[in-house]
């Protein structure tokens, strides 16, 4: 245990430390997503009047998606430097050591995490310097956090899969602007049932991101939704177990060691 | 006895890959302990299949293999811990220093903690990387990358060393430093050596026993001396200074061996015996004041053993592969 636990250190150390040392790495994902939030909250203050909007506050409304994009961003660059690994050879190389491959997958992640984890930090202190009030105060920053490294968790394994799968950084790469796509076709921008386009309403329904911007976004204006709250943590438990098992299948084909 | 020794015995050993030729097919080879082993062919020969499957990263589809005792099937994470590889193309991170790279693999090769630092030093030390140890790997050239390679693949003391082209792309002074140290290695401290190169001068100089792989198989093997006299006698070619005097410099060299192909405007004679004869062949044709351009000894060569057993010389066997076969 306490072997697999170093290994899962050691690769966790490698992955923060080679990320933090691509400025194009860590940039864009700590300010593209504050970016769009502060264009976003001016740009569609009027949301606010419509009948129904739950909060008067566009900024506490979209504070949230900044959480999904920036653990997405993360997502992007852990998958695309395991993909990396794979396309050059590195793998092979950790796959000639007696390192396991639970410690090569938990170890990416934590890196992944760790990066999520700064990000979500600076989101919250961001919003709450610009006045984001939150209804469920300290406990819901404190669960928003949570549910925040659990969606970068889960974005990470989709990250890492894509990566195991993929095996080149450009295949990664590409794939990610579906994501995106998944992320925009949510509830990002107004609640469902203001949504009165109806195909788009529906596709937001059936979208699990949706769940996991609801889920940080009731802590924030509504208060402790149960059903809000279970469905997102609900979605990220669920995203990190999937994307797990399909990567760990991928692992073992791409470690083919005897 | 399981890990009582650091040979390598392969049986029969085969890979296919789907919709492919079979990429190793059904070779047998075995290399003794301390030994190094030169495994020489075109790229597209087998040679990185074989040491893929030899170094327990993929499963052959026939045969058996051992190294070091161990069935490289049944007994994969006992291979790992016996062997060190430092497979084609250095895998480095451009991200991480020499010095981080080092105190990684030892870290996941279950160095101690107390051990790692000095371990970490001697190997930079020993490949030449102390000054640089603290740069980041993108900044290194390739010869500095594959000592790092190299480094790498020592940090836990393997018995056995599995070098896949170690040398392609090098400066020749690069080249004939890692030369010097895999030397070394097996010489001091009795290391296997199991290296894979397409370079006929690499085998001739470091091996004690070369194979040479053809399209998945074995085609010779033996010691670069053995397979050189195995295909022949060396050969004279004189280059006479006037013309006209061709004919003259044929019946003199002809008295030294049998006729061979030569150059347009030389003659050229394969030795019957080699001891000594170029001193005669010389002293021959001063004697008859037949000026001479150019006379040049040519001793056999890996290149004619490849070219004996193959019917094409190494390098034109490459560019064919390249063509018709899959990847490596």
């Amino acid at each position: 245990m306490t072997l697999l636990l170093n290994q899962i250190g050691r690769i966790a150390w490698r992955s923060v430390i080679r990320t933090a040392r691509q400025p194009a790495a860590v940039i864009p994902p700590l300010t593209f997503p504050l970016m769009l939030m502060a264009v976003n909250s001016n740009g569609l203050r009027a949301a606010t009047h419509l009948p129904g909007f739950p909060t008067k506050s566009f900024l506490d409304f979209f504070l949230p998606f900044s959480f999904i994009q920036g653990a997405l961003f993360a997502a992007t660059t852990a998958g695309t430097d395991l993909a990396r690994d794979v396309d050059t050879g590195f793998l092979n190389r950790l796959a000639l050591t007696p390192m396991r491959g639970a410690a090569l997958l938990l170890g990416e992640l934590g890196g992944a995490v760790a990066l999520g984890a700064l990000q979500a930090f600076v989101y919250l202190g961001v919003g709450l310097a610009f006045g984001v009030h939150f209804v469920t105060g300290i406990g819901g920053m404190a669960t928003l956090l949570l549910l925040a490294i659990l969606i970068a968790l889960g974005w990470a394994a989709v990250g890492v899969l894509l990566a195991l799968r993929a095996g080149t950084g450009e295949k990664v790469q590409s794939q990610f602007p579906l994501l995106f796509f998944l992320v925009f076709i949510s509830s990002m921008n107004l609640p469902r049932n203001l949504i009165e386009v109806s195909w788009f309403r529906d596709l937001a329904t059936i979208n699990p991101v949706s769940y996991l911007i609801e889920g940080l976004r009731t802590l924030i204006i509504e208060g402790w939704n149960a059903q809000a709250l279970a469905l997102g943590f609900g979605v990220a438990i669920l995203m990190i177990l999937g994307a797990l098992g399909g990567a760990s299948i991928a692992l073992n084909s791409r470690m083919e060691r005897t | 006895m399981a890990g009582s020794d650091n040979s390598i015995e392969v049986e029969g050993l085969v890979r296919e890959f789907k919709k492919g030729p079979r990429a190793v097919d059904g070779i047998d080879l075995r290399v003794d302990p301390g030994e190094i082993y030169g495994f020489l062919g075109p790229n597209g020969a087998g040679k990185s299949t074989t040491v893929l499957m030899l170094t327990t990263l993929l499963p052959p589809t026939a045969g058996t293999a051992r190294v070091a005792g161990f069935d490289v099937v049944k007994e994969g994470p006992s291979v790992r811990r016996t062997i060190g590889a430092a497979l084609q193309e250095a895998a480095l991170d451009p991200m991480l220093t020499g010095r981080e790279h080092l105190r990684l693999q030892a870290a996941l090769q279950g160095i101690a903690r107390d051990e790692r630092k000095a371990r970490e030093q001697e190997l930079l030390d020993r490949v030449g990387l102390s000054e640089a140890a603290d740069r980041k790997v993108k900044g290194y050239s390739g010869g500095m990358k594959r000592r790092l390679d190299l480094a790498l693949a020592l940090v836990h003391r393997p018995r056995v060393l599995f070098l896949d082209e170690p040398t392609t792309g090098l400066d020749p002074q690069s080249r004939s430093a890692l030369w010097e140290e895999v030397g070394r290695l097996a010489r001091d401290e009795g290391v296997t050596v199991f290296l894979t190169t397409q370079y006929l001068e690499e085998a001739d100089v470091l091996a004690d026993r070369v194979g040479i792989i053809h399209r998945g198989r074995i085609v010779a093997e033996g010691t670069p001396a053995a397979l050189k006299a195995d295909v022949g006698r060396s050969t004279v070619e004189a280059i006479p200074a006037e013309e006209d005097e061709r004919s003259r410099v044929a019946e003199i060299l002809l008295r030294f061996g049998d006729p061979t192909q030569a150059s347009p405007k030389g003659v050229a004679v394969q030795l019957a015996n080699s001891n000594g004869s170029l001193a005669e062949v010389v002293r021959a044709l001063d004697e008859a004041k037949l000026p001479i351009a150019n006379i040049q000894l040519h001793a056999p060569t890996l290149d004619d053993v490849f070219l004996a057993k193959t019917g094409t010389s190494l390098e034109g066997a490459a560019e064919k592969e390249e063509h018709e076969s899959e990847p490596e």
